[in-house]
């Protein structure tokens, strides 16, 4: 079963290798994202400092969310979707796979990306490895949230924008703690509580969304 | 031993076909005939387990699919209308991970050539899938159903877009897994004719099914 699991995964990851464009969007996005805010607010390095935070967290939140439309909708297309299915791999076990899969694609760029930006936006020093233990943690969460949205939103007329409204509001919670978490490191108070409630969050979406997923798939495919 | 009793199927609230039954033994084949919309996909998917029967069951050694399904789907295999290819990958790296999924890691590559070569297209191996055509597309698909052993195919309109070097390649490999004692339940669209007299045909038409 693992090399079933560890095959799917493999598979995803080669696919989007190969494919790039799809990939690379998300992270191309996030970079013209954050490089519009000193543009439309002003090079002033206070303002931006403030508002550093906020902007990385939203932009990467929206570009998690941008890629998402496609986790499963081609498989759903190709029939790969229901051959999976029918696999002796639980459907639990390919969401998860692939919701891995998309994280390495996709989140792990952006956690890369997202010091660059930082300096652009003249985030505080201080707040850097917050910064990107905030991401570590909310990525993986974003991706695991959306695949629920993304199952559900299989065989529907522009899914894309559908998707949005169904996953946004439940992106809040990362939000508000990963903003916290950044900017209680520039203040100098102590990140950990906020870390730990995103890691709190990320075990919960573990558990609870590869049955969500892996039924409204089921849903999908009947 | 695979069964039907009194199956119904609903499809967006409108009655497929019920009341319909029938027995497979092992080595057994059963060809649906009937004209398009007459259920035959739908029954095959209700075989697969991808679709719940409005009412009856499917029952493989008398015990009701629907109580280990699991089980069931180790024991299939299902060829539908959509090849499930991946355009950017090769055509051996498409059928490796069904493989590796259904036969797990070890020879996996191993299975999956010998089952290219079983359908012709051994030599298309390092191709990417998007330069296939039709008939090379269902021959990988069909490639599947050799990469691991199961007992149960079920095969949507097999031999569409099919050439008759793969008609007859199907029809060999139909013959050697019935002859393992697999069994096999197979769709044709209206215009094709089993090319034998079948033991079984099933004729499905809307709501009043004969066998």
């Amino acid at each position: 079963m693992l090399s079933g699991f560890l095959e799917v995964m493999r598979r995803d990851v080669r696919l989007a290798v190969r494919q790039g464009m799809d990939s690379l969007m998300a992270v191309v996005f996030f970079v013209i994202a954050c490089v519009l805010f000193p543009l439309g607010v002003g090079p002033e390095p206070q303002t931006l400092a403030r508002i550093a935070s906020g902007i990385l967290c939203v932009a990467a939140l929206l570009a998690a969310m941008l890629s998402l439309e496609r986790l499963f909708q081609a498989d759903y297309e190709d029939g790969t979707l229901e051959q999976v299915a029918l696999s002796p791999l639980p459907l639990e076990a390919v969401v998860v796979a692939k919701v891995a899969a998309h994280w390495l694609v996709t989140g792990l760029p952006l956690i890369a990306a997202s010091p660059v930006l930082a300096i652009l936006l003249q985030l505080d020093a201080k707040s850097y490895p917050a910064l990107l233990a905030a991401l570590a943690l909310t990525t993986p969460t974003l991706s695991l949230i959306g695949a629920v949205g993304a199952a559900l939103v299989l065989g529907a007329r522009r899914g894309g924008v559908l998707l949005a409204l169904l996953v946004l509001p439940l992106y809040i919670p990362e939000l508000i703690f990963a903003v916290a978490a950044i900017d209680a490191a520039g203040f100098g108070y102590p990140v950990q509580p906020h870390l730990l409630l995103l890691a709190g969050l990320l075990v919960a979406a573990v558990v609870l969304v590869p049955w969500t997923a892996a039924a409204a798939l089921r849903q999908a495919l009947a | 031993m695979f069964s039907a009793s009194a199956l119904a199927c609903v499809r967006g609230e409108r009655a497929v076909f019920a009341g319909l039954s029938f027995t497979l033994a092992p080595g057994g084949a059963l060809v649906l005939v009937g004209a398009n919309g007459a259920g035959k996909s739908s029954l095959l998917r209700l075989m697969a387990g991808l679709l719940k029967p409005a009412a009856g069951h499917l029952a493989w050694d008398g015990a009701d699919i629907a109580d280990d399904y699991e089980a069931h789907r180790r024991r299939l295999r299902y060829v539908g209308h959509a090849d499930a290819l991946k355009p950017a990958l090769s055509v051996l790296e498409n059928l490796r991970s069904w493989s590796v999924l259904w036969g797990g890691r070890g020879g996996a590559a191993e299975r999956a050539e010998a089952a290219l070569e079983a359908f012709g297209i051994g030599r298309l191996r390092d191709v990417p899938a998007r330069y296939l055509s039709a008939g090379q597309r269902r021959r990988l698909a069909l490639s599947r159903l050799l990469v691991a052993p199961a007992p149960l195919w079920l095969l949507d309109e097999p031999r569409t877009a099919l050439d008759v070097d793969a008609i007859a390649r199907l029809d060999r490999e139909v013959q050697r897994h019935r002859q393992a004692g697999g069994l096999v339940v197979m769709a044709l669209h209206g215009g094709e004719r089993p090319r034998r007299p079948r033991r079984s045909i099933l004729r499905t038409r809307r709501r009043r099914p004969v066998i």
